[in-house]
């Protein structure tokens, strides 16, 4: 029995970052976290994930070594090593989240938590011993989310031919042949891995194209981007049926009015995840959830009991890392008193896919605006037309800029092509500051840098791109 | 010789005043005393007098807008004299003695003849702009003052037109540059506008909010109606803040932040108060007073024997005083304001309750003059009439002390054994303890029991 004045269930980015936060403002913190520190996000999504797109990136690379001089002969691919290596960074990862946490005097609870009462954590360890915790400020829930598959379609997992992107994080090898459902980042993250590593990769889709939420010019580009690649693209398809054999499935699929079979060797299942909110004790204290299963939070993340809060993935979408660990800063300020907490701004969270080339984008995108009768003008910029990006190959994509007409205010901003990932926090601090398109073109932006793109995005806008 | 106008420091602590009107039209004739214009200052509506004789030849800004105090807003001369360098320098404020001079150079130029166009003119409606008037009338002394290099160019209209906008050296408030380009194109000042972003920056939604809640002089007259009716679906209306309602904010944060304040709360009988009063009005109409007539009476009575809570905070050291001055807060349309009842401890009940109720319609119709709402020693908050039974005021500072006054109401109490009804009335001191300890607030609470349970004792 501890007392703290603030326990989270979860170790994840927005629980542990959370937790940081208040340990800084002089609360006691415990964390309750079953696995590794860092939750879902260093131990089975982010950081292994990006760790395999590295290994990918270098393989493509490798491929056109001839072209830029460097030949290697008898180049091998071993997605096991890869693995390997990406097992290590995560641990390497969590490591670094348990070195914070003895740096802060954050206690790690290790074990599953349950909420017992407003103020009581039971934490059950590996051994089976329960422990009773007490927080005497607030108990934050920040469980995450984990995958669910799609059993609606028929794709129950069973973590040998029909899997989640917890088994595809640690395949030995490249499957000869794979099918990967859901094209949104995870599933367009995997396909270029194993498409990397030799296999044969097939992407159902049911939306009409590749990243359906992103904006049409982009989802057309990465298509054609896929396609070159030789990944095949099944949009716009529906699974009729799945027969999972000991080795290979056989999937039924009704795409353009047409039946198609195919057999792979693997379904990797990258739609779908689900809450965790389940044996955590909130149903007995009567948390009000939304209509999509998620915990209903209000801008301080208090749910509708008192002292008990709830931020990152549980607390409803979008599920991801930057965001739950923003929501995480959030609550501690607030739960601190600070003055004049910045809330979290829902409206100005990028998204990145680390596919390549990669994908990037923040605030809204020409299908929305267009949706809400917002006046717009698009500036845009080719990478094919910036120097940068034809010294390193890689002049796929484009910057997309939608602004304002009137006042030049960036109502969103859509990148395809190499390090977009990095390249959209200029945006995202124009937008956090309001800065216009005339104020980033004012900035001096070096050359040659793919950040050049931007810059030129944004004179397109203004009618004044020089470059194109 | 010509008159500058100037914004003028119509209250002890305005900084800026907003030109509700002109009451003059330029090319009327004005006399030294005469009102020419209406000023909202951060206390009241105030009237701006004319210093000097002769014809308001020029408005150097807008009805509706805003200026610092010093600002150079307009000029009385003679109808020939040449004023251009006197508009030409407006904007700027700081009155300098020396620029009120006309430049060597116009001093060269002959004044322009009275114009024997003036004359045969003279059937010209008055409503022409007279600037205008100046230019056609006086062709020769324009050719003349646009050859004298360095001299300002006669082109009047456009000049002021510059002139109206903002001092340049004028401190900018902090705001995004969306927030900049939405503002300049609505016509919005930003000084007009309090920001809500990090560190109080004024961002997009500040400028919404303004325009939605009818914003400024410009956005009035055009703009604001499509951006109300956008902005109607909205949960809540942003209201910008009026000058007094800000000098309200700035001055009672500034209280309750440095002042340490304690409250002591007291429930008096006040049965013979209304007794008293009931007698008095039976007495007929010119004998009425009202219970707060009395409060403030016995308030006052009370303080002259406690100099110590009649008193001001000074920062370094404590003012008491030998007179009582009571502000009594009254709430006016758009906040409140507390006129004060000088020397109340000597004035008869007649007295008091007459001054009350002028004061108060004064204040209602924000005709205060300045002097009649500074100078208190001591403030009275009375919420009784609003069915408030009790609650605590904010300290007027300097003063170190105020009353809040509930409402009277009929409450059973045990006296003798025996249950009764007696009128009680709850009343609280907040007290700034730098200068007024609790038991000294509490002694003088006792010494108004005295005379609120005993009002004959107001008599003596």
């Amino acid at each position: 029995m501890a007392t703290f004045d603030v326990i989270f269930l979860g170790g994840g980015p927005a629980g542990y970052v959370g937790a940081i936060r208040c340990a800084q403002l002089g609360m006691s913190v415990g964390v309750v976290e079953r696995e590794g520190l860092g939750g879902t996000c260093v131990m089975w999504g982010c950081i292994p994930a990006k760790a395999l797109l590295a290994s990918a990136s270098l393989a493509e690379k490798v491929k056109k070594g001839a072209e830029f001089g460097v030949i290697a002969n008898d180049v091998k691919f071993d997605l096991g090593a890869a693995v390997k290596r990406s097992r290590a960074v995560s641990l390497q990862n969590s490591k670094g989240v348990e070195f914070l946490f003895k740096k802060n005097k954050i206690t790690w609870l290790k074990g599953t938590g349950k909420i017992t009462s407003k103020n009581t954590v039971s934490v059950k360890g590996e051994d089976g011993k329960e422990e009773k915790h007490e927080a005497k400020k607030a108990i934050c829930v920040s469980t995450g989310s984990r995958v669910r598959g799609l059993p609606q379609a028929g794709l129950e997992l069973n973590k040998t031919t029909i899997i989640s992107s917890d088994e595809a994080l640690i395949l030995d090898k490249a499957p000869k042949s794979i099918a990967i459902v859901g094209a949104g980042a995870v599933g367009c993250e995997f396909a270029d891995v194993y498409n990397a590593f030799g296999s044969e990769v097939t992407i159902v889709e049911v939306a009409k194209t590749i990243l359906p939420v992103e904006d049409a010019d982009v989802s057309a580009e990465l298509t054609r981007a896929f396609k070159k690649r030789k990944i095949n693209l099944m949009t716009d398809a529906k699974i009729k049926s799945v027969k999972a054999g000991k080795s290979s499935v056989k999937l039924s699929i009704e795409i353009n009015g047409k039946t198609e079979d195919l057999e792979v060797e693997k379904v990797l299942v990258a739609a779908g995840r689900a809450p965790n909110i389940e044996d955590i004790g909130i149903k007995e204290l009567g948390v009000q959830m939304t209509d999509r299963g998620f915990i209903k939070i209000n801008e301080k993340m208090e749910t509708s009991v008192k002292g008990i809060y709830a931020i990152g993935d549980v607390a409803g979408p979008p599920m991801l890392a930057h965001k739950g660990e923003r929501e995480g800063l959030v609550f501690a300020e607030f739960l601190a008193g600070k003055d004049h907490v910045h809330p979290v701004n829902y409206n100005n969270i990028p998204n990145a896919t680390y596919c390549h080339p990669e994908v990037a984008s923040i605030g809204m995108t020409e299908r929305e605006l267009k949706e809400k009768k917002i006046e717009y003008k698009a500036g845009k910029f080719p990478f094919s037309a910036n120097g940068r990006a034809r010294t390193s190959g890689e002049t796929e994509g484009f910057v997309k800029i939608l602004v304002d007409p009137k006042y030049g205010e960036i109502l969103g901003a859509h990148m395809v092509g190499a390090s977009v990932t990095e390249m959209i926090h200029e945006i995202a601090v124009a937008r956090e500051n309001e800065y216009t398109v005339e104020e980033i073109e004012l900035a001096i932006h070096a050359h040659p840098t793919l950040s050049e793109a931007v810059a030129e995005a944004t004179l397109d806008a203004m009618g004044r791109v020089i470059h194109a | 010789m010509a008159t500058k106008v100037f914004m003028e420091a119509l209250s002890p602590t305005m900084e800026e005043g907003v030109l509700t009107q002109w009451t003059k039209n330029e090319g009327d004739a004005v006399k030294s005393g005469d009102v020419i214009a209406e000023i909202e200052t951060d206390k009241a509506i105030m009237e701006l007098v004319a210093r000097g004789d002769g014809i308001l030849r020029k408005q150097l800004i807008a009805g509706g807008a805003t200026a610092p105090v010093g600002t150079l807003i307009g000029v009385i001369a003679a109808a020939d004299e040449n004023i251009d360098s006197l508009v030409g320098g407006a904007g700027a404020s700081a009155p300098k003695p020396e620029a009120s001079a006309p430049p060597a150079g116009s001093n060269a130029t002959p004044a322009a003849p009275p114009a024997s166009g003036a004359s045969t003119e003279s059937a010209v409606p008055k409503s022409e702009d007279p600037a205008h008037a100046t230019e056609t009338g006086s062709k020769g002394a324009t050719a003349i003052t646009a050859g004298s290099a360095g001299a300002p160019q006669p082109g009047a209209k456009e000049e002021t037109g510059a002139a109206t906008s903002q001092d340049p050296n004028a401190p900018r408030p902090k705001s995004s540059p969306l927030a900049r380009r939405l503002a300049s194109d609505q016509g919005i000042e930003l000084s007009s506008i309090d920001g809500s972003g990090p560190g109080g920056r004024i961002i997009k939604r500040d400028i919404e909010a303004a325009l939605a809640s009818g914003g400024t002089a410009k956005a009035a007259t055009g703009t604001s109606a499509p951006a109300r009716a956008a902005a109607s679906g909205a949960d809540y209306v942003d209201i910008p803040l009026t000058q007094i309602r800000k000098t309200i904010a700035r001055r009672l944060s500034e209280s309750i932040g440095p002042i340490p304040t304690f409250y002591l709360t007291a429930e008096y009988d006040i049965s013979k108060v209304t007794e008293l009063r009931t007698a008095m009005t039976e007495l007929g109409d010119e004998f009425k007073v009202s219970v707060n007539d009395i409060i403030i009476k016995a308030v006052a009575t009370a303080l002259a024997k406690h100099p110590e809570v009649n008193a001001h905070w000074t920062g370094d050291g404590i003012r008491q005083f030998n007179r009582v001055h009571i502000g009594m807060a009254v709430a006016i349309d758009d906040g409140l304001i507390t006129p004060v009842i000088f020397d109340a401890d000597r004035k008869g009940l007649s007295e008091i309750s007459a001054e009350a109720k002028v004061l108060a319609k004064k204040a209602r119709e924000r005709k205060l003059k300045p002097e009649e709402f500074t100078g208190s020693t001591f403030s009275i908050s009375n919420l009784g009439m609003f069915g408030i039974d009790q609650f605590t005021a904010i300290i007027n500072p300097p003063e170190v002390g105020i009353l809040a006054v509930g409402s009277a109401t009929d409450t059973p109490v045990v006296v003798n054994g025996e249950l009764t009804i007696q009128k009680r009335l709850r009343v609280t001191m907040s007290c700034d303890h730098r200068a007024v300890d609790g038991a000294t607030g509490a002694k003088f609470l006792q010494t108004l029991r005295r005379l609120l349970e005993n009002p004959l004792m107001l008599i003596y």
